[in-house]
């Protein structure tokens, strides 16, 4: 019926504006389209054709209205045949609507009684449908209570199946489906438990359920179920409200005894090395007693060797972390699996599982960690060799890496810092060992040295005697390349014992960041507990030589007190600033504790220094005392023949004193000497004029450590302590004119040779002087030699 | 407080022996023997006159020979011994005899002291200890504290024991031992313990120091190698039974306990040359002194090895009855073991130090030149011991 709108004109601009125009007509505003206002536009609403014409006449000219005129005419007539045409279709389709609605009126009427016909249908229908619904009303019901009995009944079918059921999960070992089962009927048959039948059900089932945990209990407490197996057992166990506590008790006990097995076998490991271990010690031990002819070697090695015949540290300790550490984290694993992280549901969640649970773990955790470490302490104090220490430090690696997953699986646990402290303990057990190594080295060391000095070949003495003071350059080791080859040893020794306990602080080791190997270690153990009092020991027992030998009477020998002062000497000057350096860059050591300073040690080893050099004056001095002491007091001086020769003892003083001289220079050089008088040798001595003149015995003791002054002053010492025993000697016995004689001899003897060694020959002269005096003063008939005959005498011997 | 200055006696001899004259207890007197070959010898008594400062002397002539060693009687002050060597036939021999200081040698003296060194008086002998048969004689040693009538020499190698009858006229051997060994063996010292009921003696021979018992004359202990060298001389605390001071030429002093001879209680290495003499204070066992010829005498505070190592805990009967509420005000540490003083006075070796039998504080020291020392403990320490 919206043909109006259906323009014959197939132009759409055409049918547009026809279409818009129609809507303006009928009062359609198209929305959205802005009205045009102006009163020239003559398609707009607000069109004035007065306007529009003023508008026309004066703008445009006379042509162009007529061209507009025409234009309009055009337009006008087209709008009227387009009126036309649009009216006559709108009649047309008036017309034929009519027709329609009149058809339409004849087949309502029709209608209208096929209505009234179904109406009645219907309701017939609906009476009909009343009755028989009406009919059907019981039966319904009889069915809907038949459908309830028999739900009811299959339940009571599945309760009465139960103990059947459960029978038969059990020999299914369907456990899981047992307990389900289980759970589902347990609250019916407690609330009807009353009525006999179902309590017989319920006892039944109480009987199975009873029997089905005994076989789960001892299912977890047989050995040989593996870990899931057993959380499972467990978690059924909860659910059947078996006490969690004597789950846990008994999963821990179960867990213990497998645990145990472990330790068992690491002990019996121990045990065995422990056999083999004393095994190798003794034969060790018989080693250097059959053959004592080779004791540097043994020695020298013996504390460096490791004597672990059997199973090494990193071995053992390997053992227990793969055996030991790992079950106990897999134990731990599964406890918390099942008793701490599972989430608990009802009643069980209110029963403080978890913290109980956690504390027993706490508790065997630690137990059996207390009985691992201490496994591992005896392990590691097996550990004495001192030789590989890589190997004890990867195995305290290992060991301390291992327990760091414990402490991850248990955060509380004290057991990494107990492991942390058993590191600790080995680090500081080692450093001990490694520095009563570095004595027993030193020990040994110097009895190289010794047995070096006492080879015949090296007497420097002998050599140098006849040699007239030349010394012997052959192939045996001299002073000076013993001194260096000493210090040498000590030094890589102690260099490779710096590196090996370097490695404890090795970046890739897991306990070399803790607090204790970052400072205390450095410092307090290494530093001071090893350099430090290795430095300490060597200057001590240097100091120790001194105290000993005095009473043995020279048990040690003198060249050696002379190359230990010379070490402790080297020691002050350079090696102790060395060595301290040396460990402060290799352990980056700071200091929060007062350390040793460098300047007290080195005093300790100078005072070590002069102490065996003070010694070594007094040992050669006795020496020499002791030869003079005999010489005069076994003589009869009274009744002694004329004099004709030196006295050997006399030639031999100063044999001894060369040799001392080349021995003292050969590690000490040679210092100036007071430039000597060239007549001295020939200075004539009165007998007695010198003998009122007094000199003052001054103590020996040499302060002076340069050098230059040092040897002299030894010499000087040496000669003082034996002229002074001439003297004393000699006051003590009564002299014959030819004794006095013989005195003055040897006197003159010794006054051409001793001054070249002291650093102020009056020294000499005066002692000398004093000699003669005393001897021609204890002489019952002094009548001295003539210094020209003793000239004679002096220079053919 | 200022300590007194050493009082200095110079002898024109050399000199080697001294003693304090021990029966004498109310006078200081120190008797010297002067050690001449080609001069008369004397024996210089040498009185100390506390208050002034002063030295009275008077000398005796002693025309035997040289003295080597002079001990005095604990009973008659008058009675002395001396050790002296007789040259004869070129044979040099030290014998011993017992000698008698003339009654007058006393108030001569102390009136006109120059005199009595011009006009010396003589000594009169009282008997020889006859050694010809038993060679020189080292010392002579009077029985502590007895009546004057034993005396042990050591001559050699033998240990005589001689009892004294007649008023000391007559000397006759009672008993002797004798010292068997391997080479020449010569004692160089001794000391008559006064322990034990005076039974026991104590020699020195090389460097092995030996215990005698006197009732069977046989050896008791021996101290093999007790010092490096030579043994010069030794000492027995007077307090202590068992303990025993001794020097030597390896220029230590050391302390024994005889029961455990194989170390030494303590050792001192003060000195720098040989130790010639030790001694004991009589009274307070701490203080120690020591000559030696390094010319030196040290005077050592033994505290830790004394009698009283905490003090003098027993009220001395002269000092505390006044001041006794001072002593307990005065808080003691205990004194430590220390040298007390080293005495320089002397130019030559020193051979002889001893302590006055009269006064504990005073001492005196002999060096070869003649020299005696007379000196005291420091007063401070004194003090320190005595409250």
């Amino acid at each position: 019926m919206s043909s109006a709108t259906t323009p014959p004109d197939s132009d759409p601009t055409g049918r547009r504006q026809v279409h818009s125009m129609l809507k303006l007509y009928y009062g359609m505003n198209e929305e959205g389209k802005v009205e045009s206002l102006d009163p020239c536009d003559i398609n707009g609403p607000h069109f004035d054709p007065e306007v529009y014409l003023n508008k026309l006449r004066k703008e445009c000219s006379l042509g162009e209205l007529m061209d507009h005129e025409s234009c309009t005419v055009k337009q006008i007539r087209s709008l009227d045949s387009d009126m036309q045409t649009l009216v006559y279709e709108n009649y047309n389709k008036f017309i034929s609507a009519t027709d329609t609605i009149r058809k339409m009126k004849n087949d309502f009427k029709k209608m209208e009684d096929e209505m009234d016909c179904l109406s009645a249908n219907m309701a017939a229908i609906t009476e009909f449908s009343a009755h028989i619904s009406g009919t059907l009303q019981d039966q319904h019901a009889q069915i809907t209570k038949l459908s309830g009995v028999h739900t009811l009944l299959r339940k009571l079918q599945f309760l009465f199946e139960l103990p059947a059921r459960l029978n038969k999960c059990l020999e299914l070992q369907a456990y899981a489906q047992a307990v389900s089962a289980h759970r589902r009927a347990r609250c019916v048959l407690q609330q009807y438990s009353h009525m006999p039948s179902f309590r017989g059900i319920q006892d039944d089932c109480h009987v199975i359920m009873e029997q089905l945990a005994q076989q789960l209990r001892q299912k977890f407490r047989d050995g040989g179920s593996s870990a899931k197996d057993l959380s499972e057992c467990v978690e059924l166990l909860l659910q059947l409200d078996e006490p969690a506590e004597e789950l846990c008790d008994k999963f821990l006990s179960h867990a213990q005894s497998r645990l145990e097995a472990d330790l068992q076998g690491l002990e019996a490991e121990l045990i065995d090395s422990l056999v083999t271990d004393t095994g190798g010690g003794l034969v060790q031990k018989t080693n250097p007693g059959s053959n004592p002819v080779s004791p540097s070697s043994s020695s020298t090695t013996n504390p460096f060797l490791s004597p672990t015949a059997g199973t090494d540290i990193l071995e053992f300790i390997d053992r227990g972390c793969n055996e030991f550490v790992s079950n106990l984290c897999l134990v731990i694993a599964s406890y918390q699996e099942l008793f701490i992280n599972h989430p608990q549901e009802g009643e069980l969640a209110s029963k403080k599982i978890p913290e109980m649970a956690n504390g027993k773990l706490h508790v065997f955790v630690d137990t059996l960690a207390a009985r691992y470490f201490s496994l591992v302490e005896r392990r590691i104090q097996e550990e004495k060799g001192v030789g590989d220490n890589s190997l004890l430090v990867r195995a305290l690696d290992r060991f301390h890496r291992r327990l760091q997953a414990i402490s991850k699986l248990l955060p509380g646990s004290a057991v990494p810092s107990q492991g942390t402290e058993i590191v600790v303990r080995a680090a500081r057990e080692r450093i001990k060992q490694y520095l009563s190594a570095l004595q027993t080295f030193y020990h040994d060391s110097l009895t190289d040295v010794r047995q070096a000095l006492a080879a015949p070949r090296l007497s420097v003495g002998g050599a140098s005697a006849s040699g007239g003071g030349a010394t012997s350059k052959d192939a045996t080791p001299s002073l000076p390349e013993l001194l260096t080859s000493l210090s040498n040893f000590i030094l890589n020794q102690l260099k490779s014992v710096l590196a090996s306990v370097h490695l404890f602080t090795a970046k890739d080791i897991t306990f070399s960041n803790k607090p204790y190997f970052k400072g205390e270690f450095c410092s307090q153990g290494v530093r001071e507990g090893l350099v430090v009092s290795f430095i300490k020991f060597i200057c001590q027992s240097s100091r120790q030589y001194c105290e000993s030998a005095g009473d043995r009477g020279g048990s040690t020998p003198p060249a050696l007190l002379l190359l230990l002062s010379r070490l402790c000497l080297d020691y002050e000057t350079s090696t102790i600033s060395y060595i301290l350096t040396l460990t402060d860059e290799q352990f980056l050591v700071q200091h929060h504790t007062p350390v040793t300073p460098v300047t007290a040690l080195c005093a300790e080893a100078r005072e070590a220094a002069q102490k065996l050099l003070n010694h070594y004056v007094k040992v050669q001095g006795l020496i020499i005392s002791q030869m003079l002491r005999k010489s005069v007091e076994t003589r009869d001086w009274v009744n002694t023949i004329e004099p004709r020769n030196v006295r050997a003892v006399m030639k031999r003083v100063v044999e001894d004193t060369t040799s001392i001289d080349v021995q003292v220079g050969l590690l000490y050089e040679e210092g100036v000497r007071k430039a000597h008088s060239s007549d001295s040798s020939k200075r004539t001595f009165s007998v007695y004029s010198s003998s009122r003149q007094q000199i003052r015995y001054a103590p020996i003791l040499i302060h002076t450590f340069t050098c230059a002054a040092l040897l002299v002053s030894v010499l000087t010492g040496i000669i003082k302590i034996s002229l002074k025993t001439f003297l004393e000697c000699v006051r003590l016995r009564t002299f014959g004119r030819y004794g006095l004689q013989q005195i003055q001899v040897d006197c003159h003897y010794l006054q051409m040779y001793l001054w070249r060694f002291v650093s102020d020959e009056n020294l000499v002269h005066f002692l000398l002087d004093e000699i003669v005096g005393s001897a021609a003063h204890r002489c019952l008939d002094p009548s001295p030699m003539e210094q020209s005959v003793i000239e004679v005498i002096c220079e053919r011997g | 407080m200022e300590d007194d200055a050493p009082v200095i006696y110079g002898l024109e001899f050399q000199a080697r022996a001294l003693t304090a004259q021990t029966a004498e207890t109310d006078a200081i007197r120190f008797v010297v023997g002067t050690q001449s070959l080609k001069f008369d010898n004397q024996i210089h008594i040498i009185d100390f006159d506390d208050e002034n400062n002063m030295i009275n002397k008077s000398v005796l002539l002693h025309d035997a020979g040289e003295i080597w060693h002079i001990s005095g009687s604990p009973a008659d002050k008058a009675v002395l011994t001396t050790c002296y060597s007789k040259t004869s036939e070129s044979r040099v021999l030290t014998c011993a005899a017992v000698w008698r200081m003339p009654p007058e040698w006393e108030s001569g003296s102390h009136e006109s002291p120059d005199d009595s060194s011009n006009n010396p008086q003589t000594l009169e002998l009282l008997c020889h200890l006859d050694n010809t048969t038993h060679g020189s004689v080292a010392c002579v040693l009077w029985e502590p504290m007895g009546d004057g009538k034993r005396v042990i020499s050591l001559a050699e190698n033998h240990v005589l024991l001689w009892d004294l009858q007649e008023s000391s006229t007559k000397a006759t051997i009672s008993s002797s031992a004798t010292l068997e060994g391997k080479g020449q063996l010569k004692f160089t010292a001794g000391k008559w313990s006064p322990h034990h009921n005076s039974t026991q003696l104590a020699t020195a021979n090389d460097t092995a120091i030996r215990g005698w018992d006197l009732r069977s004359m046989s050896q008791i202990y021996c101290i093999e190698s007790a010092h490096g060298q030579l043994v010069r001389d030794l000492d027995f605390n007077p307090n202590k039974q068992y303990y025993l001071a001794s020097c030597g030429d390896d220029c230590k002093v050391k302390f024994w306990d005889v029961r455990h001879i194989n170390e030494p209680v303590k050792c001192l290495e003060e000195h720098s040359h040989w130790v010639w003499s030790v001694r004991y204070n009589h009274s307070h066992d701490q203080l120690l002194l020591t000559g030696s010829s390094d010319s030196r005498v040290i005077l050592s505070n033994m505290v830790s090895i004394s009698s009283e190592p905490f003090g003098h805990l027993v009220d001395d009967d002269e000092l505390s009855d006044n001041e006794e509420s001072q002593q307990e005000d005065k808080g003691k540490e205990p004194l430590r073991d220390s040298i007390i003083a080293t005495y320089e006075e002397h130019e030559d070796s020193v051979y002889a130090v001893e302590w006055s039998a009269a006064d504990p504080w005073l001492f005196a020291s002999l060096s070869y030149d003649g020299r005696l020392v007379i000196n005291r403990v420091p007063r401070a320490l004194k003090y320190r011991i005595l409250l």
